[in-house]
């Protein structure tokens, strides 16, 4: 069936009231009832939860064959604990046919791309795909296809039931015995712990994994020990200087700074930017670096922004001690100083995975979000973002918060250049749609600024601050009179991801690739 | 033109190609691409088209693709090839076998 | 293929980026940035062994990318060097817009450049003249013989002083207020004017002092260049902004141009604009500043 988005999604998978895409707010103010878990009651005063191995924590859990477990990323690609967790699982307890739902799935944990190659793990879900896994699911080695989630679609599903969590294992930097844990506290600070808050009070079993033992009571905490079944303790937990990625650094190159000083113009163009506006970047160069010069223009016109949102970086914590913004809602820390400033600055929050975007709650905060700044795999003509697929077609990307802050938002903006090396990432359509184009706003590339036609408001407003701009099909053109036309990819018929929409219906599925020949 | 020795030309460096040629009895092409799914058509038509031009049929020819544009991968088989007739340096015939 | 307009000479030229003609990466679209001009530069960026490599990539880049308005200048390889005649060549073939002479000493190194594009553009059926010639002054030798090296040719637009070989040979290292190339400046300003070509300040090298280049550029503005070599995109914005005629030096050049042209109906020659008295010169130099506030975009009147 042919989606909102004009994806064909094949039949087979609009089973047990799984629908197609059907456009923005589809399912507003339908009701549903929360799934809960089924937890063990602790009644008889234990002490203390700690268990000396986690295997130990895994039998007390009843781990066995068939389960779900839960993994968050708040360690990015420094984090030990997934892989570390999964190898006890397999390799000292043998189980099989897991099912794994972490918040993302990168090079730290290329052990899953193993087992996955091995018929071990059998079904995935996450939010992001990148390294050998991404390859590894792309090439169809999943008994079930991986279901790719946003931020906000995650939460949602486990509210629904759709993802039922068995055990939840979740590093923490500090814990005390009874498992009042957060990411603060202990050798290695992740800081927010916004990823797996929600997993804990909705997985039936909770496991804390850390490599800092606090004194009990170790509050105000992230996690409270009401909700976790052991703790354990290990040597390290991660590696917290790969949390900040080379993306995360403050860019130097010239055409990024181009594109995030046209970026911050655009903002400062709208009547959303005033006094208390709020705003979110993601963590590419150019979002990042849009930071910079939107303090230029919060000067000039002497106002302050309201709360930055959503994954933080140091470059906003700066903005917050200048006294530029008032709050910060920090689900992810980007790097070492957003981590210390989320516990040294009060005005600095942390918040869940569904305070932050979650579609089916009574109300996250992205759509209370004025503008988000968001980079792209891919655009195509019809504002369809892709952030999952490569040029390739392997999975190798996430899409996070992009479509729910890209909906949430009055203003969203995809800066990303033109080509890179030959991929034209401006195109006539992208791979795989992750973000659906009624929630994309304007374009910024290094050749010009596009405005979606829905967005008549905004383009009045850039003409009005003699900002150009241009259409998409003519950024697209340039990007294709550069590079050439691309060939279109060749897939098999099998499905190996589907990409749920962040209300849960589908938005799009990626395929095999057929492997590409010179011959 | 007939390939007389070994040659290379470009880098490995994103947005480049390396492109090697070796004397040989026929004409042998290997590419390698991180953009093949794409433009792996394309890439090996600019290749053999540059080839012919300069009129090559004999040689391997070994393409490491970084994701070129045509004008660099023309610009690359060129290099290598009048380099393996050590005549890259002067008299080139700009407009005419080298073109377009 | 693109064909490119004919070059002009007296185009305006505030900002000129030098970029490596061996990065496939960054020639490929350097006109984004706005410079005026680009410099593909075959010579100090590029490594020995590697400047027939860069000719080919140099010939493909002008042949296939649209540079728009964009100047497209080659620095070729020095007269001293075996590489300046395929330089030309190719530069000639590929159409640049024109050639920079690195290390230019003499009119005659400007006329042995000349008959090489000469024979290159009959060579190449390229319409003879088309491709101009700036030359770089890196010695004292090259200051002092500024005048005869702009009037060696028609198809010289200017002249750029290039600071790092010329401090060395003053003896002296860079200052903050640029007073060791006082009089080079001043010398080579002296020579373009009285010659009207063009006239171009060294690049700055730290490009991480934007205070100190910025500094830089005010004073290039005031000895009176009228552009500057540059190597980070970021350094344009301030350059145009800083060359630039102000709103108020465009409101008085207008005053100037409506009055003069005024008196010149009624047959007066000398004559006062708020209590000035003003003559030809005058109102020249408001056409000059009309003109040069319409290239930057900073003009809006109907004049």
């Amino acid at each position: 069936m042919i989606n909102a988005v004009g994806r064909d999604i094949p039949d087979y998978l609009l089973k047990d009231g799984r629908e197609v895409y059907q456009g923005k707010n589809y399912r507003d103010g339908q009701y549903f009832k929360k799934d809960s878990p089924r937890v063990k009651k602790h009644e008889k005063p234990e002490g203390s939860k700690l268990c000396s191995t986690i295997r130990e924590a895994c039998e007390k859990c009843g781990a066995h064959d068939g389960m779900t477990f839960s993994f968050h990323t708040e360690f990015r690609d420094g984090d030990y604990v997934a892989a570390m967790v999964c190898k006890v699982l397999v390799e000292e307890m043998g189980l099989k046919d897991l099912h794994v739902a972490a918040t993302s799935l990168g090079s730290a944990q290329n052990i899953f791309a193993d087992y996955i190659e091995e018929g071990i793990i059998v079904e995935a879900q996450s939010s992001g795909v990148r390294g050998r896994i991404g390859e590894a699911i792309s090439t169809g080695k999943l008994r079930e296809p991986a279901i790719i989630r946003s931020h906000g679609g995650r939460p949602r599903a486990v509210e629904a039931g759709e993802v039922h969590i068995d055990i939840a294992f979740l590093a923490a930097s500090s814990s005390d015995c009874c498992g009042n844990a957060k990411g603060q506290g202990g050798k290695n600070n992740c800081g927010s712990m916004g990823f797996a808050m929600h997993d804990a009070r909705y997985a039936d079993h909770t496991v804390i994994i850390t490599d800092a033992l606090a004194d009990f009571p170790n509050i105000p905490c992230s996690i409270s020990c009401i909700d976790v079944d052991a703790v354990c303790v290990v040597d390290q937990i991660g590696d917290t200087s790969k949390i900040a990625t080379k993306e995360a650094r403050m860019t130097e190159n010239p055409r990024e700074l181009m594109m995030a000083k046209n970026v911050a113009d655009v903002i400062a163009a709208t009547p959303y930017f005033k006094d208390g506006f709020s705003f979110q970047t993601g963590v590419g160069g150019p979002s990042l670096a849009a930071n910079r010069f939107l303090e230029e223009h919060m000067r000039e016109r002497n106002i302050k922004m309201g709360f930055a949102l959503g994954g933080i970086s140091g470059a906003v914590c700066d903005l917050m001690d200048k006294g530029l913004v008032e709050r910060i809602l920090d689900t992810q820390d980007f790097d070492q100083k957003a981590a210390a400033h989320l516990f040294s600055n009060p005005k600095h929050i942390e918040i869940d995975l569904s305070q932050y975007a979650n579609p089916s709650n009574k109300g996250a905060y992205v759509n209370n979000l004025d503008f988000v700044v968001l980079s792209a795999l891919e655009i195509d003509t019809k504002f369809n973002v892709n952030v999952i697929t490569g040029s390739d077609g392997i999975l190798r990307g996430a899409p996070g918060g992009h479509p729910d802050t890209a909906a949430g938002s009055k203003c969203c903006i995809i800066v990303t250049p033109l080509t890179r090396g030959r991929m034209a990432t401006v195109c006539k359509d992208v791979v795989t749609v992750t973000t659906p184009g009624d929630c994309v706003d304007v374009l910024v590339t290094d050749y010009g600024i596009a405005v979606n036609p829905l967005r008549q408001d905004l383009i009045a407003c850039l003409d009005d601050a003699g900002i150009k701009h241009v259409t998409i099909e003519s950024l697209q053109e340039k990007a294709y009179s550069l590079v050439g036309e691309p060939d279109p990819l060749e897939f098999e018929d099998q499905v190996v991801a589907i990409v749920e929409a962040r209300d849960g219906t589908i938005l799009d599925v990626v395929r095999k690739i057929k492997p590409y020949s010179f011959d | 033109m007939l390939i007389e020795k070994n040659a290379v030309a470009g880098t490995l460096e994103s947005s480049d190609a390396q492109v090697s040629v070796e004397p040989a009895d026929e004409l042998r092409l290997n590419i390698e691409s991180v953009v093949a799914n794409q433009y792996g058509r394309q890439i090996k038509a600019t290749v053999l088209e540059t080839l012919s031009r300069l009129g090559v049929d004999k040689g391997v020819i070994t393409v490491i693709d970084k994701g070129a544009l045509d004008c660099t991968l023309k610009a690359r088989v060129e290099c290598a090839v009048f380099r393996s007739c050590d005549s890259s340096e002067a008299g080139i015939p700009w407009g005419g076998a080298v073109n377009g | 293929m693109v064909e490119r307009k004919k070059p002009i000479k007296n185009r305006l030229r505030r900002t000129m980026m030098f970029m490596n003609a061996q990065k496939p990466g960054l020639i490929k679209d350097a006109y984004i940035y706005g410079s005026d001009s680009i410099i593909l530069d075959l010579e100090d960026a590029v490594a020995e062994n590697q400047k027939d490599a860069a000719r080919f990539s140099l010939y493909h880049a002008l042949k296939n990318i649209d540079y728009g308005d964009t100047e497209v200048i080659v620095r070729i390889n020095g007269l001293d060097t075996p590489h300046w005649q395929e330089d030309i060549r190719v530069c000639v073939a590929g159409g640049a817009d024109g050639i920079r002479i690195a290390k230019c000493e003499s009119a005659a190194m400007v006329h042995q450049v000349e008959e090489a594009v000469l024979a290159a553009e009959r060579e190449f059926g390229v319409e003879e003249g088309r491709t101009l010639l700036m030359a770089a002054l890196e010695s004292p030798l090259g200051i002092m013989n500024a005048y005869e090296i702009c009037k060696a040719s028609d198809r010289m637009f200017g002249v750029a002083i290039s600071g790092g070989d010329l401090r060395k040979s003053l003896h002296v290292q860079i200052q903050r207020d640029g007073i060791e190339l006082n009089t080079a400046r001043s010398l080579m300003i002296l020579a373009a004017r009285a010659a009207g070509v063009q006239v171009f300040d060294t690049m700055f090298p730290n490009i991480d002092d934007m205070e100190g280049f910025k500094a830089e550029v005010i004073m290039d503005h005031r000895m009176g260049f009228d552009g500057k070599s540059i190597v980070n995109p970021k350094q344009i914005a301030f350059v145009h902004e800083t060359f630039a005629p102000s709103e108020k030096e465009i409101a008085y050049a207008e005053k100037l141009v409506r009055s003069c042209q005024a008196q010149a109906d009624a047959g007066i020659g000398v004559y006062t604009v708020d209590g000035k008295m003003v003559d030809i010169p005058f109102f020249e130099d408001a056409k000059r500043i009309i003109a040069l506030a319409k290239a930057c975009g900073v003009y809006h009147g109907d004049l």
